[in-house]
């Protein structure tokens, strides 16, 4: 009984030393000039949802089959670029991102059928081939693609932007990107929550031996599972080289955000990645708006004190 | 936890230690017999004399005679680069091959002690360096570049093993980014010129032969050292760690204790390899340690092959030579480097994960089919 | 088994003679090293000043000096590392007298710096624009006949008083070569009564503007807007979608080929965007019009117009070669005549007098230019006006440009 007022007092200390401070600047900020605060808050969202459609998929991964998937960018940049070839092609922009996503966790399934799965249980060595997957994969686009940008053409409907109160003017594709995340999020939130499939990821990333002795054909759910978690990042590829457009070094940037992303929030749980892309969005974002010199120093200190004060993450499960 | 506790615990439940060792200190027998047990000679001469062979003379007199057959260019491009980097990838292979602790950091810290040279001796920007004597510098930038490891090891081994990538990682870039955007302490995207290497007892370190043989006295200290190291009592609780902590939590180690300290260990390695390459370039600046250079190290350390601490040289020389001469051997693989380490890097995971080391044992075993196992599994070492 | 012999043996003998002959036959070859970035994301522009080298070189039936010139091309990956690496390999391997290059601001600092170790080597730049390279401890051996990033600004201040912005909002990434763009632009905008009433710093590599979109005053005239390569196309695309509409003058790579010809739908905010630079594709004079023609004539896989790079190595080319002519060859003496060729050297190049200070330095002209619409919908930049002879100083007498100091994060400053 007294541990357990003791360790609600520790969590309202917590809240309290990190919150009070928070909301302090927050009302200053507010007070000083009202659209930007709005503005960031905004942008953060939508950085947030990017940060969160990338990370989701490396956390299953990570979570499911303890695989540091390092080319995890390379599967959006790839996803990027192969959804910008069918988008210039056929000019519609719903077929690019179709096509990103299609092509990215093709290439997931291949990796997980073709390498990995002769590689179970040597975390070690699967991470060293993603790295050198990821080496070898930017080159060959760069190679193909070369150094120059890219840029998308989203529908005229989500395009230009829309009026909103205080913040007067914000782009409208950034509002959708954020609406997409929301309904991605759902819908993996239903996938794992609601179904079969779901239910034997769950349960292979609480425990991987179980799961095989009660007879499931763990095989498959790492494919399945890999599939999503690259599908997603070629998604995110599209959706987000329509907001910031794509070049050469966007892979080794999605990875280390959903790297910080997943330690900050946790690994194998897809709630987790989103609080924790909440969190590095809004300190990327205010960073660059408040503090622009060391905004990307920001978030890595984000990730040094989650590690220092909680190792497995805001929503880890215990490793 | 003192020496004489370890090897207690040691004696009394040998078969409790790992027994998946890298090194075999004493389960294979001595077959040959003592040839020199009737000679006068004194006893560290007879010990040298059994584990020398002529393998390791050869070897020693190519690496000392060196700078004297080969051309300046290659002494100081080829050789001090290789020994340079082979130092930084030393500290990853004692750290991932023997802790099995991968830490993407290494060239982090290594970056580290060489910032910490040019801003505590003379750079060409007087308004940050202090202009202390080399011999003030060197010692600081060390001991702060180590403690720094130390504190990356801290915050790395409090989570799983695999973690340890994805945390090393993410903090050598937050490292580079430092370095590119604070102008006051770390001179931005420009970093430090003119950062030389002193002159010392009328030997110019900034010349190719002196500077080898100081590139190579260091390496020559840290492969021993790592040799030493690892049949030691620390050492060998650190592969147990490796091989299965809980056994050696159970059995009172402090397991935390023993990887921070490894972290340590190689802490200190690669802030010398990093002071020698800062003296290399003369200069530098946030590329030098950015996630090219930490992949760059990774990929030297596991090309030559992690079980042993011959094979961070190995794969160094391998790297220096691929850059500096691929590109005149084949048309076309100029622009390509990276796709061709990225798949010799790929094919050696899949394939070989020992590395070169690991092919060359192979080829060893395959040749001397005649020989007795054991005596070549000595040889190995 | 005799006649094989006999026939090996004269087959030997045959081959000896004539390796032994075989440096008579051929001229005298002189190597020049060549250093550009043909590693990484540089690698296109890496390319074209290889181009621009070549066509100086093969516009000389690749002779200068009575010798046979053969250049030894090494590369890097635009680290500074990676330069010094490739020249050391060049100098001290491939043993060439002389050495072209590098391409970018930083390595050509790492470069001149090495330069400084080897004094019977000259070293010649290739497109590298930083100041520092000349202004701060300059290496006697380091020759750039092309003016640099602060230089590529001047003039252009005096035409954005012109067309009225006098209170400008600047947003730039935060490294040295925008600080000399910055400064060169500042320089004579400030002295003329225009205000930069705050600078934004965005570090290198953001993507994402937003932020410093919604701190951009509502009193400015117009925007400075300092950004290479994919931020340049980033930020203008953002500031589109954020409803921004105020004019803006760009850096001289912000509206440069790359960014007028990425790979999506040309922004028609872009129209009437003013920059300024060391060339332009529009400029309308004889030479230009020559030079554009040889480098199409001579480079089919090229494109359809040579980039800044191009011309950068083609002029410290051209110069390297006319001092060789110039001096018949004779490198002896630790290179004293040549490099006094060198100094002296002084032509009429496609964009401009090509010629150096006392600094070693290159004194030229600058073009000030508006993105404008070619009749077939495509964009380019229109030459507007060309500002001549242009030094390190700015425009500005030499004690208050020394006070001034090298472009920052603060310097200069004109906020009031």
């Amino acid at each position: 009984m007294n541990g357990r007022v003791r360790r609600t007092r520790a969590h309202w200390a917590a809240w309290l030393l990190f919150g009070l401070p928070i909301l302090a600047l927050a009302i200053w900020a507010i007070v000083d000039n009202d659209r930007l605060f709005f503005t960031t808050f905004l942008n953060s969202l939508t950085l947030a949802s990017l940060y969160f459609l990338v990370a989701s998929g490396f956390t299953l991964v990570f979570g499911l089959m303890r695989n540091v998937n390092l080319a995890h960018g390379s599967l959006y940049l790839v996803g990027a670029y192969v959804g910008w070839v069918v988008g210039d092609y056929t000019d519609s922009w719903l077929l690019a991102v179709a096509a990103g996503f299609i092509t990215a966790a093709l290439i997931g399934l291949l990796m997980q059928v073709v390498v990995f799965r002769h590689m179970q249980g040597q975390d070690l060595r699967q991470t060293l081939v993603t790295i050198g997957l990821s080496i070898m994969l930017a080159d060959v686009m760069l190679w193909i693609f070369g150094g120059e940008i890219y840029t998308f053409e989203p529908p005229k409907w989500i395009y230009g932007s829309t009026v909103l109160p205080i913040v007067a003017k914000f782009p409208t594709y950034r509002i959708s990107v954020f609406v997409m995340a929301l309904a991605i999020g759902l819908a993996l939130w239903w996938f794992l929550a609601r179904t079969r499939v779901g239910m034997m990821i769950r349960a292979g990333v609480d425990d991987r031996g179980m799961l095989a002795a009660s007879g499931v054909n763990v095989q498959l759910v790492f494919a399945v599972t890999f599939a999503i978690g690259a599908g997603l990042a070629g998604f995110a590829g599209v959706v987000g080289g329509s907001a910031l457009s794509i070049s050469p070094g966007e892979d080794t940037r999605y990875l280390l955000a959903s790297l910080v992303v997943v330690i900050v929030g946790g690994m194998g749980s897809v709630g987790g990645a989103a609080i924790g892309a909440l969190l590095i969005g809004a300190a990327e974002q205010f960073g660059l708006a408040y503090a622009p010199t060391y905004s990307v120093v920001f978030t890595f200190v984000i990730m040094v004190l989650a590690l220092a004060f909680r190792p497995r993450g805001l929503m880890g499960k215990a490793a | 936890m003192s020496a004489a506790y370890w090897r207690r615990a040691m004696n009394i439940a040998p078969s409790k230690v790992a027994t998946r060792t890298l090194v075999a200190p004493s389960p294979v027998a001595q077959t040959a017999p003592d040839a020199y047990a009737h000679s006068d000679a004194p006893r560290w001469l007879k010990s040298l004399w059994t584990r020398l062979s002529a393998r390791h003379v050869l070897v020693a007199l190519f690496v000392l005679l060196y700078p004297f057959i080969a051309t300046p260019f290659f002494t100081y491009q080829v050789g001090a680069q290789a020994l340079g980097l082979g130092l930084i990838a030393l500290s990853l292979t004692f750290l991932g091959g023997y802790g099995g602790m991968v830490s993407l950091a290494q060239a982090t810290v290594a970056g580290l002690a060489g910032y910490l040279v040019a801003i505590f001796g003379s750079s060409s920007m007087a308004t940050i360096s202090l202009g202390w004597p080399w011999w003030l510098a060197v010692p600081f930038a060390v001991a702060i570049a180590t403690v720094f490891a130390t504190l990356v090891g801290w915050l790395s081994v409090r989570t799983e093993g695999i973690y340890t990538i994805m945390i090393t990682l993410a903090i050598g870039v937050a490292f580079f980014y430092l370095t590119q955007q604070n102008y006051t302490l770390f001179n931005g995207f420009q970093g430090f010129n003119q950062v030389f290497a002193p002159t010392v007892l009328e030997l110019n370190f900034r010349e190719p032969v002196p500077f080898y043989f100081l590139a190579l006295a260091c390496a020559l200290a840290g492969y021993f050292f790592v040799k030493m190291l690892v049949r030691a009592p620390f050492g060998v609780a650190l592969q147990g760690i490796r091989d299965n902590p809980r056994r050696m939590h159970a059995l009172g180690y402090h397991v935390n204790a023993h990887r921070v300290a490894a972290y340590a260990v190689a802490g200190l390695m690669a802030a010398v390899g990093g002071v020698l390459m800062v003296w290399y370039n003369s200069r530098i600046s946030p590329g030098t340690a950015n996630v090219g250079a930490m992949i760059g190290i990774l990929i030297i350390a596991v090309l030559g092959g992690m079980k042993h601490p011959i094979g961070a040289f190995i794969g160094a020389i391998t790297y220096v030579l691929l850059q500096n001469f691929a590109i005149d051997a084949i048309p076309g693989f100029r622009e390509r480097f990276n796709l061709v380490i990225g798949g010799v890097f790929l094919a050696i995971v899949l394939f070989s994960p020992d590395g070169l080391l690991g092919i060359w044992s192979k080829l060893r075993l395959h040749l001397m089919k005649g020989q007795s196992p054991t005596s070549n599994q000595r040889r190995l070492q | 088994m005799l006649n094989k012999r006999v026939w090996a043996r004269s087959m030997l003998g045959a081959a000896a003679a004539v390796a032994l002959a075989g440096p008579a036959w051929s001229q005298e070859t002189l190597k020049i090293g060549l250093l550009a970035t043909l590693e990484g994301p540089f690698a296109v522009p890496g390319q074209d000043s290889m181009r621009g080298a070549d066509l100086a070189l093969k516009l000389k039936n690749g002779m200068a000096g009575g010798k046979k010139i053969e250049f030894v091309k090494v590369s890097s990956d635009a680290t500074p590392d990676k330069a010094v690496s490739a020249t050391r390999k060049a100098v001290e391997q491939d043993k060439v007298q002389i050495m072209i290059g590098p391409l970018s601001g930083d390595e050509g600092i790492a470069v001149k710096n090495y330069a400084k170790s080897q004094p019977n080597i000259t070293f010649i730049n290739g497109s590298s624009g930083a100041q520092a390279t000349t202004l701060s401890d300059p290496s006697p051996n380091f020759y750039r006949f092309n003016t640099e990033g602060a230089q590529w600004m001047v003039g252009l201040g005096e035409h954005a008083l012109g067309k009225g912005y006098k209170k400008m909002f600047l947003i730039s990434e935060d490294y040295g070569f925008p600080y000399s763009q910055v400064q060169g632009f500042m320089a004579s905008y400030c002295a003329k009564g225009g205000k930069v009433v705050d600078k934004a710093w965005v570090p290198l590599g953001t993507k994402d503007y937003a932020s410093v979109i919604a701190k951009i005053p509502k009193d400015v005239d117009a925007l400075l807007v300092v950004l290479g390569g994919s931020d340049a196309v980033n930020f203008l695309t953002q500031y589109e979608q954020a409803g921004g509409d105020k004019p803006m003058i760009g850096g001289s790579i912000t509206v440069d080929q790359t960014v007028l010809n990425f790979k999506g739908k040309r922004r028609e905010s872009l129209l009437g965007t003013a920059s300024a630079g060391p060339m332009a594709d529009s400029i309308d004079t004889p030479e230009w019009k020559k030079f554009v023609a040889d480098y199409k004539a001579n480079f089919k896989d090229g494109f359809p117009s040579p980039s800044l790079f191009a011309y950068l190595y083609y002029i410290n080319t051209k110069a390297t070669l006319d001092a060789l002519d110039a001096v018949k060859g004779d490198l002896s003496g630790g290179q004293k005549a040549y490099r006094e060729a060198l100094q002296k050297t002084n032509f009429k190049g496609p964009a401009g007098d090509v010629k150096i200070d006392s600094n070693r330095n290159g004194v030229g002209t600058t073009y000030i230019t508006e993105v404008t619409k070619a009749p077939d919908g495509s964009f380019y930049n229109k030459v507007v006006k060309s500002v001549p002879d242009i030094t390190q100083t700015l425009g500005l007498p030499e004690a208050e440009f020394k006070k001034m100091g090298l472009g920052s994060r603060d310097v200069p400053d004109c906020r009031k």
